[in-house]
């Protein structure tokens, strides 16, 4: 039984060591296929989501570059925000929440806010929360780069909002991403 | 004593351990990492988009020659609607498969040297359409292409030929 008990363990902590967790995510995309052959980087990547309905998500990763985010935010909209909201903040993966919404958002326990109904992000002509988020998380990191992760059925209408608001916002090179086609043959 | 002696001494090396909840445990770690692990990096296409141009800026956009232009209406129903030039455009459908748009590209860039493929994803159309023709376009290595606006002259040719 030992070499069992030996590769079992040795497969333990393999995986132990090169898991990353999948992150929570308020809503399930299924991304477009592509032959692209580019993997997106692993850090210093803003994701903006786009699900189905058209409801946008925002995630930063780092937890230091995000209370960086919360603190700019919040001195931009007069919040007073606690060191406990803060911290969920920092450890917050995708968020869908419009500004007014957020410091309430925070509030909440995990779990609560788990069934807690996500708006997403407005972004459009008339009032721009997106681009505010953009920006604040360009200034706190200026490494970001800014991913776009739309679901198979995203109305156009909505990409294109954010791509222009990326236009505006100067970020000209943004990655789409997307799952690995299986190869169907030259026909 | 000398007996007790032996005795302490043969329960020793006898000794066994049981192992079993331990492997157990083993394997529940192992189960556990493995479902959870992501080991596929998602895959990403790179987009370059060229800045809007500022109304202040002295380098106007280049107009693109007509009879290099071809555009690529993506339209609601999963088909292309394309036509080469802009007046007395005949409009054409094809579709996503490499029959269609790729074959379709392929000749274009063959037939007209500094082809600029122009295209315009209807409001309604899917993320999944945009994504497979900038696929294509990657495929066939197009050096020229972008993402425009549709116009209404797109969308009364959409209109017509939906009819």
């Amino acid at each position: 039984m030992n070499p069992m008990v030996d590769l079992a363990f040795l497969l333990v902590t393999f995986f132990m060591l090169t898991t990353t967790f999948k992150t929570e995510e308020p809503v399930t995309i299924s991304p477009p296929s592509s032959q692209s052959e580019i993997k997106l980087p692993e850090k210093n990547i803003i994701t903006i989501t786009v699900d189905k309905t058209g409801r946008i998500f925002f995630s930063a990763d780092g937890k230091f570059d995000k209370e960086r985010i919360i603190d700019l935010i919040s001195q931009r909209q007069k919040w007073d925000v606690d060191p406990a909201q803060r911290e969920a903040f920092s450890l917050l993966s995708s968020f869908g929440v419009p500004m007014e919404n957020i410091p309430e958002f925070l509030a909440l326990t995990p779990n609560k806010r788990q069934h807690y109904h996500q708006a997403g992000i407005p972004c459009d002509s008339a009032k721009n929360e997106l681009s505010e988020w953009i920006v604040m998380a360009r200034i706190a990191n200026p490494r970001y780069r800014v991913a776009i992760k739309g679901d198979q059925d995203t109305p156009y209408r909505v990409v294109k909002h954010i791509v222009n608001t990326l236009l505006e916002n100067n970020v000209l090179r943004f990655n789409m991403i997307t799952e690995l086609e299986k190869e169907l043959g030259d026909g | 004593m000398a007996e007790q002696k032996r005795d302490a001494r043969e329960r020793r090396e006898n000794i066994e351990m049981d192992m079993n909840p331990m492997v157990d445990l083993a394997f529940l770690l192992l189960t556990f990492f493995m479902l959870t692990t992501t080991f596929a990096q998602p895959q990403a296409m790179e987009l370059v988009m060229p800045a809007k141009p500022k109304a202040n800026d002295p380098v106007q956009e280049q107009p693109v020659k007509e009879s290099k232009a071809l555009t690529l209406v993506l339209d609601t129903l999963d088909k292309i609607v394309w036509y080469q030039g802009i007046t007395n455009a005949e409009p054409q459908i094809t579709n996503y498969t490499p029959n269609g748009i790729r074959k379709l590209v392929k000749e274009k860039l063959a037939e007209v040297p500094g082809l600029v493929i122009l295209i315009k994803p209807d409001d309604d159309s899917r993320y999944l359409n945009l994504v497979d023709i900038l696929d294509e376009m990657n495929t066939v290595n197009a050096p020229r292409y972008t993402l425009a606006e549709l116009e209404p002259a797109d969308r009364a040719i959409l209109k017509s030929m939906s009819e």
